[in-house]
């Protein structure tokens, strides 16, 4: 990772040099190693802070939306799973795709720092991954934790590749992945209705209406939001104690259908750890089995299963988990 | 004070039904005229086209104390603005199932095409789903006490 890390400030250093862009959208280093944060760099002096490491989760599209605004070109590291929404928001009219330069950065999966600290890990220094093992640096020691424990959920089930680019960082080859994103989904549809109600309960009722799923969301960026509206009711935390929050999560995940590319960005940064993916994923499956198979951000033009039809659509009263009954 | 609508032999639903203007809000109106009957609790609100209903209103009508929401719009192929209801179709088959994902029941949830010539199957639509949902007794899943301020 350090070898990829040192190409992307070279790149990114080279560009904004060259006056080839005029800033770069990256991961500017935190605290800790397990701390970037999504960053703007305007000079060569401030890219020393660039950093891409086994952190660097968040993904930069939705920034683009107000910085291709901008005057010049701006570069940005662009993981798989982040050249999806990026290409979403270009078929959504919402990024000048002109005036962007996207680099596709490898991505070996990137980790969650809470599942380290879960496992009783602290005081964490420094990571370094070799095949299956991540091997943490800590004030007390090393301890080696097995990856796909650690790993992001968005990550668990990633199959993605780069949609976009116009040029490319790739130094190791990724292994295939071959696990079911939809298993956690079809083993909630197997459930009985008071049990799937149940469980929802218990897992809207944790939201504490912080709207960082929406605000990290690249699909959830119109510029008025219904939530921010004290007249629609919903705009507050709920006084329910029946079902808390889910015409939140209703709407929420209704109005990314067909668009939500399954970035992960809402489950990665709810405070509650609500298992949000598992709301969207329930459209995408749905979709697939009723309209057939599409997949949001892979194509940069044409219409949504959304904003399109055939005679034949299955029939709603008879419409149930990807089929007709 | 004592909740009249929780003694179940009592209980008659409160439905919502959207109808299209073009189709199924005059099938209701010919089954009113041809002195067919269906239940004075089927509230109707009229709609320019069954695509006009967003999944919000379906929501909303639900967490103001709707036990049954029906969606009525124009046959496929038929849609007075050529294909709006293709767009409903997809819309509702979506958000019907997901509901059902969570746990809220199917049944109260449905879709009907009935044309302006249809009045005697406008009024045994709404008789059968006002039966089915009298048969699942209150909406309980879906409420927010937000929306039913100044109730
Ligand atoms: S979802 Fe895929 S592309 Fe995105 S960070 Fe995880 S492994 Fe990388
Ligand atoms: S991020 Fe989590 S807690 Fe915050 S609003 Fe979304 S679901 Fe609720």
């Amino acid at each position: 990772m350090k070898d990829v890390e040192l190409k992307v400030v070279e790149r990114a250093k080279a560009l904004l040099a060259s006056g080839e862009v005029a800033r770069v959208v990256g991961w500017k280093k935190g605290d800790f190693c397990f701390d970037p944060s999504p960053a703007v760099f305007e000079s060569v002096e401030e890219l020393d802070g660039l950093v891409y490491n086994w952190f660097c989760g968040a993904n930069l599209s939705k920034y683009l939306i107000e910085i291709s605004k901008k005057e010049g070109k701006t570069a940005v590291f662009l993981k798989p799973c982040d050249t999806y929404s990026f290409n979403q928001l270009i078929k959504e009219h919402r990024i000048n795709r002109e005036k962007v330069y996207a680099i596709a950065v490898e991505c070996l999966g990137k980790l969650d720092v809470e599942k380290i600290k879960a496992k009783g890990v602290s005081m964490i220094e420094d990571v370094e991954v070799v095949e299956k093992e991540v091997k943490v640096a800590t004030a007390y020691g090393t301890e080696t934790l097995h990856k796909p424990e650690v790993l992001l959920t968005k990550c668990e089930t990633c199959q993605k590749t780069h949609q976009v680019k116009d040029e490319e960082i790739i130094l190791h080859e990724r292994p295939a992945r071959d696990v079911d994103r939809f298993a956690e989904v079809a083993k909630l549809e197997a459930m009985t209705e008071d049990e799937r109600f149940a469980f929802w309960k218990e897992q809207l009722s944790k939201c504490i209406r912080c709207n960082a799923c929406r605000n990290v969301c690249p699909a959830c960026s119109c510029v008025k939001c219904v939530f921010d509206n004290p007249a629609s009711g919903i705009s507050a935390k709920a006084n329910d104690a029946e079902f808390e929050e889910q015409l939140f999560h209703i709407i929420r995940a209704f109005h990314v259908a067909g668009r939500c590319t399954d970035c992960g960005e809402c489950s990665r940064v709810c405070p509650q750890n609500i298992p949000l993916h598992l709301l969207n994923r329930k459209f995408i499956k749905d979709i697939d089995g009723f309209y057939g198979e599409y997949q949001a951000g892979e194509e940069a033009e044409g219409k949504t299963p959304l904003t399109s039809f055939t005679e034949g659509d299955v029939e709603p009263n008879d419409a149930v988990d990807g089929e007709a009954k | 004070m004592q909740d009249v609508k929780t003694e179940k032999k009592e209980f008659t639903p409160n439905i919502v039904a959207f109808c299209c203007n073009w189709c199924s809000y005059a099938g209701a109106d010919l089954a009113g005229s041809s002195r067919l009957s269906y239940p004075a609790n089927v509230k109707i609100i009229r709609v320019p086209c069954s695509c006009r209903v967003n999944p919000m209103f379906v929501l909303k009508a639900f967490q103001q104390g709707a036990d049954g929401v029906i969606l009525c719009g124009c046959h496929p192929g038929d849609c007075h603005y050529v294909t709006g209801n293709y767009y409903t179709r997809r819309r509702m088959a979506l958000l019907y199932s997901f509901l059902n994902y969570m746990g809220i029941e199917k049944a109260r949830t449905r879709l009907e095409w009935v044309s302006a010539a249809e009045g005697q199957r406008f009024s045994a639509v709404m008789n059968d789903f006002v039966k089915t949902v009298t048969e699942l007794g209150e909406n309980k899943r879906l409420t927010d006490l937000r929306v039913k301020e100044g109730e």
